[in-house]
């Protein structure tokens, strides 16, 4: 790519246009180890390396810290402690003052960094760690949230509460009504690449950092907030990170800021790398939920009434909970009009890490209380869940108003559900399935097919803004820069694809280059699924400017009207002529044309009342279907995932080879949230599961046997999004909601279909089996 | 002693180059030595403990007079186990003229990666799995890749490149096909038959050239840290940071490597690395390759030895309780003397074991079922593949004429603070019918035999209820059913 070749002056269509499948630009560097991470990046002469020292207790007072040890430690050069941080130990990202850099006076949750030792060599800042004498009074922590009372316990920021109509009322009078509770686990991200800030050192006291990081322009001000100096000596730089999924939305802000604070005291670039083990015990994960719900429905399954509590265990400090538990109760819905609602949030505080965004945002775990509630009818009313769930769907034109008060006004989750159905052959392995469970003693199939309805912005608004920065070259090659990020999603081959399109020149004349505070300033976090929305429309706004401003100085210097002017791939037509683009960039040069824009894009339409619940927080909504076939141990609650289809929609996608892999590396993700992957705690409060041995996200043998992934040919954005696609970030995890119903679903044939199981996720084995153990008690019973 | 004059230089090739160290900490990871020492940053460090794969680089080594490259993790291995090994880094594999390798251009064509961090470890893995399989089925594409972690794609476009290679003609480029004759007569070369001595102190490492020079280097020093594969040491540095020195190595000790059978038992070295024991034990005893299949990753498969597996006790190491179910004995050896014990014996209690200071494990005699005998070993682990058993059990029956149990074995992992027999639980069945009643009422006597602990793996409750469970399953195998007993991806 970027090789100096002319280009093709006859195509009929450029290289690389929007809705054309594109490899990721960085697809030949990552195949050859050559692509760049921070950890790759040559040091600076003299960098030195940071090591933390984390709290070994889930809460305390310290009553002394002995670093002597540490600091004649070999190798040693410095070690900080919160006394070090010049300016603000603080890096709440919502300023709620509630989360030190390193802690001071007391920890709060184990893994708690307290101190930042600087060393030669990363092993001798990780050895002298080891050897600080730290003292503690142990205070009674708070771990778990099962057993605390949202109404009463200490919450970490204000909960939401989403009503509309009388839900208790109406459950009170309903002709049915039941209730239960659930739980849901939290999930680490476990990005191949840990959090790794590099800082340079620069003059006037100005800092660069390297870090990885999905909100650079958040890092920025932390940085400079800590360091006690304006943003504008801050610059914050990354090309790419090794996996994000929200883990480096706020958590990389700590291990910038020490960096910057320990490279300015020392006059040399400072580099921390977190070991795994450290990474996952000392940043925030997804929230674990416990959720109660109660609900009134009719004899038919038709849900009249829902009322929900979701308790989020949010760990010591508010971090993103406010809007992560704000997201759940957008989607306690789903896909599902409930006509009398009322939602509330418990953001809990509990002496663990701070919990923070992951793909999905809360979605997931509020889509999950949806599902349960479905489930929990459809086995009191006897019927196939699926039945329950299409009977509840949304409405196109009645029954469309949400929880929050917008109206649905894009829903295709019918037509969706309906291809799905018939395409999985849901009715036929529906019977399938029971003659085989007849027949079957120890190893029992399930099924479920499951929709996704995902609100598509940021619910602050202010974060849906976004900036880009485009130049021409007098080559006519381009030089393109945005806000966004690059963890992996291809956001960069799509935005460039975008100014690709607007120029009608091949992709390989679109340089695409790191994202920097220094470039683009004030920018939101690539997060919610907007990446591409945003930063597209902002790079589109900017190379529209320029090519106005090309068509205006053709029409002048050819005479022609503007509308005999045309963009035609790598060449443009005016009036009867035919210029190589770069011909007609070096004429506009030469004419003193300005051939450098900054682009802007801010999100129509959306507003959000939060004290009243009311608004109209998202642009549109993302629509999808999953349906999983599942095979059971019920001797071990060992199980398989047989089959999974889906049907997934984004619009008019930019890139769909882009948006297929997200949609299956999304659902598989989704697997291991709601199977295997379980963050454990011992008694003391200790985290134990903290590294790939203890951790399991799903290997390539997890995938299902069956694997029928289709993007819906026909949706189309309903709002005029960047060329009509949509997001594509999140909406898939959710997708694999299907898998733990299917388990449900056959768990539930040991009792034959007639107790809802209840299984809370993760359905590790040993859950699956004791699901098993308590329905074959219940039956018998 | 050896005869030779000890050497105090590891020597290896890395790619194409000869590498002769003489300042190699005893242990100074092979990962570190790539991406600080020589700057070859392409493999990268995902976890530091062997079970992310992204620093997957390929070991080339001598066996039988063979060369043979197998993935390994460089996270866990120790540069001062490298002599006369040939190293390949993803750096290797493009062509000169900038080509991508096919296993390369595969994954870019099938956008087999998105962040790309764990790219190179699977184009690693990957490469390993073409050079000995070029066409190989899912299954065999599932098993090569257990020990990478990818979280960004899913897998799925990974499967499709990786389905794809062979499409991607013979690779006349490919260096390694090109250099292979080269190569094995350069590592000949290094193979000069002496001892490898570096350092001292805290920094001392010993590579011996055989088996009598080990013997007699751990009798002379006892406090030695013996490391065979490295799947255990290896985390005894990266994360715990405990000082190992002196090392012993011992992976390159081709006498430890054997692998023989005579008189109804197969005798082990313990040397022997999971894969190199794999096909034998497959063949021989079906159930055991089913297992090996689970343990470990590829790469850890390629490293971890059987003796390690014995000689460092964990309660949960897969291969002792179908070794002891199946009645193995151990020969352990200390100077120039050894002994034979049974391996249940050799568990004395928690980190403790019939093993005296300067004594190793030699090798592992097993014993094979008779034919008219049933054995069966079953795993269970919160993933199914590449994660640490929570139970196992092991089951080895003979039946008499009249259908009553003549003896039976039994032994567990993870039930206990070693691997354990379930005595009570033989004793109740022996002598009995084998029927669904009797295994009913043996059941209780696992309660006598296990008192199981509650960890991140599994609760006790759940420990218990599926060791029992398993005997069930055990009985359902061994009486015949139609339907299914087990779920599994070839089910």
């Amino acid at each position: 790519m970027n090789k100096h070749t002319s280009p093709n002056l006859k195509a009929a269509r450029i290289a690389g246009a929007v809705h054309t499948d594109q490899r990721h630009d960085s697809a030949h560097k990552h195949v050859t180890g050559e692509a760049v991470y921070i950890d790759d990046m040559p040091e600076p002469e003299g960098t030195l390396h940071g090591a933390l020292g984390l709290s070994t207790v889930a809460h305390a007072t310290i009553r002394g810290i002995d670093l002597s040890a540490v600091k004649t430690a070999p190798g040693v050069i410095d070690v900080l402690t919160a006394a070090d941080v010049p300016g603000e130990n603080d890096i709440s990202p919502t300023g709620r003052h509630d989360e030190p850099i390193l802690a001071e006076g007391k920890v709060q949750f184990f893994g708690q960094p307290i101190f930042c030792v600087i060393a030669a060599t990363r092993e001798a800042a990780r050895r002298a760690c080891r050897l600080a004498k730290i003292e503690y009074d142990e205070l009674p922590a708070v771990i778990d949230v099962w057993d605390l009372d949202p109404t009463e316990d200490k919450l970490v920021t204000p909960p939401l509460t989403l009503k509309r109509g009388d839900a208790a009322g109406t459950i009170a009078v309903a002709p049915r009504r039941l209730k239960g509770r659930m739980r849901v686990g939290g999930q680490d991200h476990f990005y191949l690449e840990g959090h790794i800030s590099l800082a340079v050192p620069g003059e006037d006291g100005d800092v660069t950092v390297h870090c990885s990081t999905q909100h650079p322009s958040e890092v920025q001000h932390m940085v400079a907030h800590a360091l006690g100096v304006p943003s504008h000596a801050v610059t914050v730089e990354i090309r790419r990170m090794g996996g994000g999924f929200g883990g480096k939305e706020t958590q990389g802000n700590q291990f910038a800021a020490l960096a910057a604070i320990s490279a300015k005291r020392l006059g040399r670039a400072v580099k921390i790398r977190l070991d795994r083990d450290d990474d996952m015990l000392a940043t925030g994960k997804r929230h674990d939920f416990v959720i109660d719900y109660e609900v009134g429905f009719d004899d038919d399954g038709r849900i009249l009434g829902v009322d929900y509590v979701y308790a989020a265990r949010c760990g010591f400090s508010s971090d993103l909970s406010g809007p992560v538990t704000d997201r759940a109760l957008f989607h306690c819905d789903n896909a599902y009009f409930w006509p009398a609602i009322r939602a509330k949030s418990a953001p809990l505080y509990t002496n663990t890490v701070s919990n923070t965004a992951f793909r999905g945002f809360g979605g997931p775990q509020g889509m999950i209380g949806a599902e349960r509630v479905i489930d929990e009818v459809a086995f009191a009313t006897g019927k196939d869940p699926l039945e329950i769930r299409k009977l509840n769907f949304y409405g196109t034109r009645e029954r469309n108003v949400t929880p929050y008060h917008q109206t649905v006004e894009d829903n295709i989750i019918h037509r969706i559900v309906a291809e799905l159905e018939e395409s999985s052959n849901y009715t036929r392995r529906r019977r399938e399935i029971a003659a085989f469970n007849a027949n079957s003693r120890i190893v029992k199939r399930g099924l479920a097919l499951t929709p996704v309805k995902f609100g598509i912005s940021f619910t602050a608004t202010h974060y849906n803004q976004a900036g880009a920065l485009v130049h021409v070259y007098t080559d006519g090659s381009v030089h393109l820069n945005h806000g966004g990020t690059e963890m992996g999603q291809g956001l960069y081959v799509k935005v460039a694809q975008v100014v690709a399109e607007e120029f009608q020149i091949d992709i390989d004349r679109v340089k695409i280059t790191a994202t920097t505070t220094a470039k683009v300033p004030n920018t939101s976090a690539t997060a919610a699924s907007s990446g591409s929305d945003l930063n597209g429309m902002a790079a589109q706004n900017a190379a529209r400017q320029i090519r106005r401003r090309l068509t205006d100085f053709a029409a002048d210097k050819y005479s022609v009207p503007v509308d005999q002017i045309e963009f035609l791939p790598n060449r443009v037509r005016v009036g009867n002529q035919e210029i190589p683009f770069p011909d007609l960039v070096k004429q506009a040069y030469m004419a003193r044309i300005q051939l450098s824009a900054a682009g802007f894009y801010k999100t129509p339409k959306i507003h959000w009342n939060r004290d009243k619940g009311e608004g109209h927080p998202f642009y549109y909504f993302a629509y999808g279907a999953s349906c999983s076939e599942v095979s059971v141990d019920t001797l071990t609650g060992e199980y398989v995932v047989e089959r999974t289809d889906i049907l997934h929609e984004t619009g008019r996608s930019l890139n769909r080879a882009i948006d297929l892999g997200q949609v299956e590396g999304g659902f598989i993700q989704g697997i291991g949230w709601l199977t295997t992957e379980e963050l454990w705690w011992d008694g003391k409060g200790r985290l134990r599961t903290h590294a790939p041995s203890t951790y399991k996200i799903p290997l390539a043998s997890d995938r299902p046997k069956i694997f029928n992934v289709t993007l819906a040919d026909w949706p189309e954005a309903h709002e005029p999004t960047i060329h009509r696609s949509k997001a594509v970030g999140e909406p898939p995890f959710m997708l694999a909601m299907s898998v733990l119903h299917a388990l449900s679903d056959a768990v539930a044939s040991v009792a034959d279909h007639r107790v809802c199981p209840r299984l809370d996720a993760p359905a590790t084995p040993e859950r699956v089996l004791m699901a098993i153990e308590r329905l074959r008690a219940e039956a018998k019973a | 002693m050896a005869k030779a004059k000890p050497r105090s230089e590891i020597r290896f090739i890395l790619n194409g180059e000869d590498v002769a160290l003489s300042d190699v900490a005893p242990d100074e990871t092979l990962l570190d030595w790539l991406r600080l020492e020589q700057r070859l940053r392409g493999s990268k460090e995902g976890c530091a403990e062997g079970d992310c794969g992204a620093c997957t680089v390929l070991v080339g080594r001598l066996s039988g007079g063979k060369l043979v490259y197998e993935s390994v993790n460089a996270c866990i291995r120790f540069v001062g186990s490298l002599d006369a090994t040939h190293i390949v880094t993803v750096e290797h594999l493009k062509g000169r003229d900038g080509e991508l390798h096919p296993v390369q251009q595969a994954m870019v064509d099938f956008h087999g990666s998105q962040c790309g961090f764990c790219t190179p470890g699977f184009v690693m893995s990957l490469y390993g799995l073409w050079m000995r399989s070029p066409q190989p089925s899912d299954a065999e594409i599932e098993k090569a890749l257990q020990g990478n972690l990818c979280r960004c794609t899913g897998y799925e476009a990974i499967m499709r490149a990786a389905r794809a290679i062979s499409g991607y003609g013979k690779a006349a480029k490919d260096p390694l096909l090109a250099e292979r004759k080269a190569i094995a007569a350069r590592l000949a070369a290094l193979r000069d038959g002496r001892r490898v001595e570096i350092g001292e102190g805290k920094a001392r490492l010993v590579v011996p050239a055989s088996l009598d020079d080990f013997a007699a280097v751990y009798e002379a020093e006892p406090k030695a840290t013996v490391v065979a594969g490295s799947t255990d040491v290896g985390l005894w540095v990266t994360k715990h940071m405990r000082e190992i020195s002196p090392v012993v190595f011992i992976g390159g000790i081709d006498e430890l490597k054997g692998i023989s059978e005579t008189g109804g038992a197969i005798a082990i070295g313990a040397g022997v690395t999971y894969t190199e024991a794999f096909s034998r034990l497959a063949d021989r005893i079906p159930t055991m390759g089913t297992l090996l299949n689970r343990l470990g990753g590829e790469q850890v498969r390629n490293m971890g030895t059987i003796g390690g597996n014995i000689a460092n006790g964990s309660p949960i190491g897969d291969t002792p309780p179908p070794l002891i179910a199946l009645g193995s004995r151990l020969t352990l050896r200390k100077g120039a003397e050894r002994r034979t014990i049974l391996l249940e014996d050799f568990y004395i209690a928690y980190g403790r074991q019939d093993r005296r200071p300067g004594e190793f494990v030699e090798s592992v005699i097993v014993p094979l079922p008779a034919k008219d005998e049933k054995f069966a070993v079953y795993k269970i682990s919160k993933r199914r593949d590449e994660d640490i058993t929570s139970t196992l059990g092991a089951f080895r029956l003979a039946l008499a004429e009249d259908g009553t149990v003549a003896s039976i074995r039994i032994a567990f992992g993870g039930m206990a603070a070693t691997p354990k027999r379930a005595s009570a639980v033989e004793a109740a069945l022996v002598g009995k019918p084998w029927t669904e009643a009797t295994v009913e009422t043996a059941l209780i006597s696992f309660e006598t035999d296990f008192t199981p602990l509650t960890d991140m793996r599994a609760s006790a409750e759940y420990r218990m209820l599926a060791a029992k469970n398993l005997l069930r399953r055990f009985f359902v195998e061994t009486t015949g059913t139609k339907a299914p007993v087990q779920v599994g991806r070839a089910a």
